[in-house]
């Protein structure tokens, strides 16, 4: 991938963040309802005025969107400050980011790793054991896995892992030994998926013309299978790992919510019910950040595996 | 086609169609014919069980039954029979995958089509929009749209029809936000496809005799993509169902006393506790879910065999 191609890439992510923090921005605000409508006690009218003050909910909408992207204003997105929350009052949307945010990312990475161990060996060993039983076998659990997602296996694992026999702790996030349920959890689905794109990558990488050459000038079967045809059979996995990473966020809801991990899962289905406005696009925009800069790693991974691969 | 020509010529009635021999490939497909029958009976045992089964869906003192000969599957918090919860699940589930897989289909043919055929610059931004949506938290926005647009869906609908609109709006907000983040795939491949029929020689005919564009993709593109739409219609079909059990067991998709497979897999997830495990209440709904999504999993793979052998593509 040329350094050109890369920068323009990494331009382009400024405009397209700008309009999805729009689009967030105007979603939120046309919904019925405020922030202050849940309040314990029943606002006076004083006190919700006297609230839409002093987080300038009054102003006009156009206004209140350059405030937040912080053109004319202090702070703002530009500045990478995305406001006070308004429903954890006292806390700023960072606060809150910074808290949960690398439990998510642990959790996430975990279980990526997790996804990616289990299912290229897995993959690979059914695609070499093609047509044989073994490949039966693993093609059923690689399939099987695929049919579990995370809230099906989660409540299973606990019945039978955290309560029936008291291995793993139910919930909650500690020491490294929290870690290993929520992360199997979240990552067998996509292990099973993984497995089932190395197979067939793997299938078909065995089969083109540069491995019968390796294989006629005598290369060992191993080299054949680890430095021939897994560069080019792992490239449907690699194409895969974007997505992959946008539903690992996505499970990560489910999974914070199942064993209670205090991450950011956890705030964006409260936030946009409860109509925090800043804390619902702040998190949008958080997300979509990860993902559009982790697509464009996954982009050049996979220029520096398959030289073929010209973008431009 | 065949029964046109084997009409006029009698050497040609042993030939076989295209769709005659695609269906004598996926016969030969054990796992796919089995979930096949398996699907239909389901679809089948869940639309009749209502009218034949005498538990309902009552509430009843029977509260947490384990498993009987009365109550099979057990029972659940208000008492109610768990067989025919799942059943009525099922039904649910597969009602909002089909709906909002043949949204994302009608988006994503339409999308696709429209780019291979109008080509160029068009095509170009069309696929790059695309492009950015895959990299984009999709499903991040349905839960926002849910949550935000579902007052103003309900009171619309409240307004017009009467009578209480929130079952209603929920159920159009799953169909449009499953719909809205299942068509990309579709979108790619039928583009794909477009772009190559749109260079043979019948599309050129048809419009050197003056066929305008959009009769030319209607007449003429449309019905030569229907095969890899079918195939890939039936691979959406389990992602929305994953979907839609996902939103319902987050508390955003269906609503009770409706049931889908997720909510029930939640209803039965909130009763863990340390003092007693319900476990026929999650074994029970997760073991339906996950028997549905195989069977729909190992019938699109055999149609995608059948139909498009030479694709690997898995997104």
């Amino acid at each position: 991938m040329s350094l050109a191609y890369f920068l323009k890439r990494l331009a382009m992510l400024v405009p397209l963040i700008l309009v999805i923090s729009f689009i967030a921005f105007c979603l939120v605000r046309v919904a019925p309802g405020g922030p202050f409508d849940k309040e314990r006690a029943p606002a006076s009218p004083d006190i919700e005025r006297n609230l839409k003050a002093k987080y300038h909910l009054d102003d006009p909408l156009w206004k209140q969107y350059l405030r937040f992207i912080g053109v004319g204003f202090e702070g703002g997105l530009i500045r990478g400050d995305f406001g006070p929350s308004l429903k954890y009052r006292n806390h700023s949307v960072n606060d809150i980011m910074a808290q949960g945010l690398p439990v998510s990312l642990l959790l996430g990475l975990v279980s990526f790793g997790f996804s990616l161990g289990v299912g290229i060996p897995l993959g690979i060993w059914t695609a070499l054991q093609r047509g044989r039983w073994q490949d039966h076998l693993g093609s059923f659990i690689s399939i099987l896995a695929v049919c579990i997602p995370a809230f099906v296996l989660g409540p299973i694992l606990i019945v039978i892992l955290g309560i029936k026999w008291p291995i793993f702790p139910v919930g909650l996030w500690g020491g490294p030994w929290h870690v290993i349920l929520p992360a199997v959890t979240l990552g067998t689905y996509f292990a099973g998926k993984v497995a089932r794109l190395t197979r067939e990558g793997m299938s078909q990488a065995m089969q083109q013309d540069f491995i019968t050459t390796a294989r006629a000038k005598g290369v060992s079967e191993k080299s054949i299978v680890f430095r021939h045809a897994l560069r080019e059979g792992i490239l449907p996995v690699v194409t895969y790992s974007g997505p992959l990473l946008a539903d690992l966020m996505v499970g990560s809801f489910v999974v914070e919510n199942l064993f209670q991990i205090p991450g950011i899962g956890v705030f964006l289905v409260n936030s946009s019910i409860n109509r925090d406005y800043t804390m619902v696009v702040g998190l949008v925009i958080l997300y979509s950040v990860l993902l559009l800069t982790l697509n464009l790693v996954v982009d050049v991974i996979y220029g520096v595996l398959d030289k073929r691969v010209s973008y431009g | 086609m065949a029964e046109v020509i084997s009409n006029n010529t009698q050497s040609l009635e042993l030939g076989e169609s295209l769709n005659r021999r695609a269906w004598l490939r996926f016969r030969e497909n054990l796992p796919a014919m089995v979930a096949s029958v398996f699907l239909i009976s389901l679809i089948m045992i869940a639309i009749c069980w209502p009218f034949v089964s005498g538990l309902g869906n009552q509430h009843s003192d029977a509260q947490f039954n384990a498993p009987s000969a009365q109550y099979w599957f057990g029972t659940d918090v208000h008492g109610r029979d768990l067989f025919g919860r799942v059943l009525a699940g099922a039904r649910i589930s597969l009602l909002v995958g089909l709906v909002g897989a043949l949204v994302s289909l009608v988006i994503g043919v339409f999308w696709g089509a429209t780019a291979g055929l109008l080509g160029g610059r068009w095509d170009n931004w069309m696929m790059r929009t695309v492009d950015v949506l895959y990299s984009l938290p999709s499903i991040i926005f349905v839960i926002v749209i849910i949550t935000t647009l579902e007052g103003l869906i309900q009171g619309w609908i409240e307004s017009v029809f009467g009578g209480d609109g929130s079952e209603t709006a929920r159920h159009i907000l799953l169909y449009a936000g499953l719909g809205a983040v299942s068509w990309l795939t579709m979108a790619r491949i039928v583009r794909g496809q477009v772009l190559a029929l749109r260079e043979q020689q019948f599309v050129e005919a048809s419009r050197s005799l003056g066929l305008g564009t959009w009769s030319i993709l209607w007449r003429h593109i449309l019905p030569n993509v229907f095969g890899v739409v079918i195939v890939y219609l039936t691979l959406t079909l389990p992602a929305v169902v994953l979907y839609e059990s996902f939103l319902s067991y987050l508390g955003l998709g269906i609503q009770p006393p409706q049931a889908s497979l997720g909510s029930l897999i939640a209803e039965g997830a909130a009763q863990i506790n340390p003092v007693r495990i319900y476990w026929w209440m999650i074994l029970f709904p997760a073991g339906g879910l996950a028997a549905l999504l195989m069977a729909l999993n190992f019938i699109g793979d055999g149609l995608r065999d059948v139909f498009d052998p030479k694709s690997t593509n898995e997104r």
